[in-house]
């Protein structure tokens, strides 16, 4: 046991470091959120403001139609997500449950698309968006994502797994197969569902790219976006407005990272696993 | 009532719809646009064969593009995997506190990189930043970090890092507890060393779960984008200027679509050649269970 101490303070120290080095930007950010704009101009650094000025979010939020981006990333996450759900569990169940003709070109193809990332097409499917007229409206933010690769992928493998017997008990009670997919598949499926739901509500909240290449004004912009044009607006940099302004980002994210963390990291883990 | 030949079909018709409209074709336009000359407002779009990929690589700046995607993926794979791993093992354990550690260092993992990149553009910040002040605390000189060439790009590796580290070393605890207790078992009966049964059966055995990492870091470093439109714009002299930015400044800044979708194409190449080896190792995968 004697032996085994400093081990265990080297552990314990090792452990306090990397929390450190991971959470300390994140302190960091709060803390300067709260500044005055004289507090973050002060070197030594002031690791805690005098008094906690909460008007920075309201200036923050003021600075721009924060409304409106919030009001836009809300339906751009939301409508991916009920679109991704109407496309993938039907597609999921099809390719789980029945043999087709060119069942595995169009599995193929799912999983080519896995591999494409939005930063390879972006520039083709913007001329694309432009000749349909679609540019700078929240339809080509979603529509690009309404079926998701991955979705598919997860949710085929969890279908694969219901027992055959299940299903031909429900087909003798002449159950179609909308009832099926309903009654049997869904709830069976659900915990992979919650996870799929956790990755892409987090995906798409956060994503700067694809709204920065397909929105050129306020009234189709989302929050990332918005947030990244608060550097834009003061002249200056001034960083406790700009740490206030990430703030109203990060949060949501924080919150059901702190209730839903083994799913989440269960989820991205997955992404990486597979 | 859809036929039941047809239901199949009928199911996945929306999700095929989707991937090739806005995934399958898009590429084939794109290789389509890199061989010719187009402004984006022209009704013409002159055929020029390989002509743009001839220019692109006759570029001083193009070939710096390219330079500096090969280091930052170069830099980010190696350290970004290499670190995970040792944490991996080193954190691989049940617990409240391993499990908060995890946490912790996954945290980065989901948060906006607007905010990541804002975050450490203030830390790195060459007169007020914590960063600063820290090397300070240990004597070090200051660095200019994202605002000198010498150092933007390394900076850049480091956010890459930093935000990298937790999500690799998670999947990588993944991987180690996939590993069948009895070979450890088996490896203490024969009084083997930590070093030796690391060497002899930890990596070997996380070998799959490497190469995936390896290739997955691979295709996301090399469309580094959200960190150099925030942090640098390409900047300081060109010095953080990697494909996806200059394929993105090429097409919206300076409308040269045909030149974008050329270099559009060599990350195509990249992806591509990464996706090949990914299914290699998924059929292999598959086989060996």
């Amino acid at each position: 046991m004697k032996s085994r101490l400093p081990i265990n303070i080297i552990n314990g120290a090792g452990m306090i470091i990397v929390v450190v080095l991971f959470l300390m930007p994140f302190v960091w950010m709060v803390s300067t959120s709260f500044k005055t704009l004289g507090e973050t101009m002060t070197f030594p650094p002031v690791w805690f403001p005098d008094q906690f000025l909460w008007e920075n979010f309201i200036k923050a939020w003021n600075s721009g139609p924060f409304l409106r981006y919030f009001f836009n990333s809300v339906v751009v996450t939301f409508g991916i997500l009920v679109l991704q759900f109407c496309t993938i569990i039907p597609a999921a169940y099809a390719f789980a449950r029945y043999t087709f003709k060119g069942d595995r070109f169009f599995f193929g193809l799912t999983m080519i698309t896995l591999m494409i990332p939005p930063q390879l097409i972006f520039l083709p499917v913007y001329l694309q968006m432009s000749s349909w007229g679609l540019l700078d409206s929240l339809w080509a933010l979603i529509l690009p994502f309404a079926s998701s690769a991955f979705g598919i992928f997860l949710l085929r493998q969890s279908f694969k797994q219901v027992p055959e017997e299940l299903l031909e008990a429900a087909r003798l009670d002449e159950a179609s197969e909308g009832k099926i997919i309903l009654k049997i598949m869904i709830p069976m499926a659900k915990p992979v569902l919650i996870t799929f739901a956790l990755f892409s509500f987090i995906t798409h909240w956060n994503d700067y790219f694809w709204p920065l290449v397909m929105t050129t004004s306020d009234s189709a912009r989302t929050l990332p976006l918005g947030i990244s044009k608060l550097r834009e607006v003061e002249g200056g940099v001034a960083w406790n407005i700009l740490m206030a302004g990430n703030m109203i980002l990060v949060i949501p994210i924080l919150i059901v990272f702190f209730f839903a963390q083994r799913q989440i990291i269960r989820a991205f883990v997955y992404t990486g696993v597979k | 009532m859809i036929g039941k030949k047809a239901f199949p079909y009928a199911m996945i018709t929306p999700s095929m719809i989707v991937f090739c409209l806005f995934f399958i074709y898009p590429i084939g336009y794109m290789i389509y646009l890199s061989l010719h000359d187009w402004n984006f407002v022209s009704p013409v779009k002159d055929f020029v064969g390989l002509s743009n990929f001839t220019s692109l690589f006759s570029e001083q700046e193009f070939l710096e593009v390219m330079r500096n995607s090969l280091v930052y993926t170069v830099l980010t794979v190696t350290l970004t995997t290499g670190t995970s791993l040792g944490l991996a093992v080193w954190l691989n354990k049940q617990g409240i506190v391993y499990r908060f550690v995890q946490g912790a260092m996954f945290s980065p993992h989901i948060i906006s990189l607007v905010s990541i990149s804002m975050l450490w553009m203030w830390l790195m910040d060459p007169d007020y930043g914590l960063l600063n002040w820290f090397l300070g605390l240990f004597g070090l000189p200051e660095s200019p970090w994202l605002t000198d060439p010498s150092t933007s790009l390394l900076s850049l590796v480091l956010v890459a890092v930093w935000k990298g580290i937790g999500f690799n070393a998670l999947v990588f605890i993944a991987g180690l507890q996939s590993i069948p207790r009895d070979m450890y078992e088996a490896a203490s009966l024969d009084d083997a060393t930590w070093f030796r049964t690391f060497w002899k059966i930890t990596l070997p055995m996380l070998s799959p779960t490497l190469f995936f990492l390896i290739i997955i870091n691979v295709i996301s470093s090399f469309q580094v984008f959200e960190t150099i439109a925030i942090m640098t714009q390409g900047g300081p002299i060109n010095s953080t200027n990697t494909l996806v930015f200059y394929i993105y400044e090429y097409g919206f800044n300076f409308f040269k679509i045909g030149y974008a979708s050329a270099a559009g194409v060599l990350l195509l190449i990249v992806v591509s050649v990464m996706t090949f080896f990914y299914f290699r190792l998924l059929s292999v995968k598959v086989h060996y269970r």
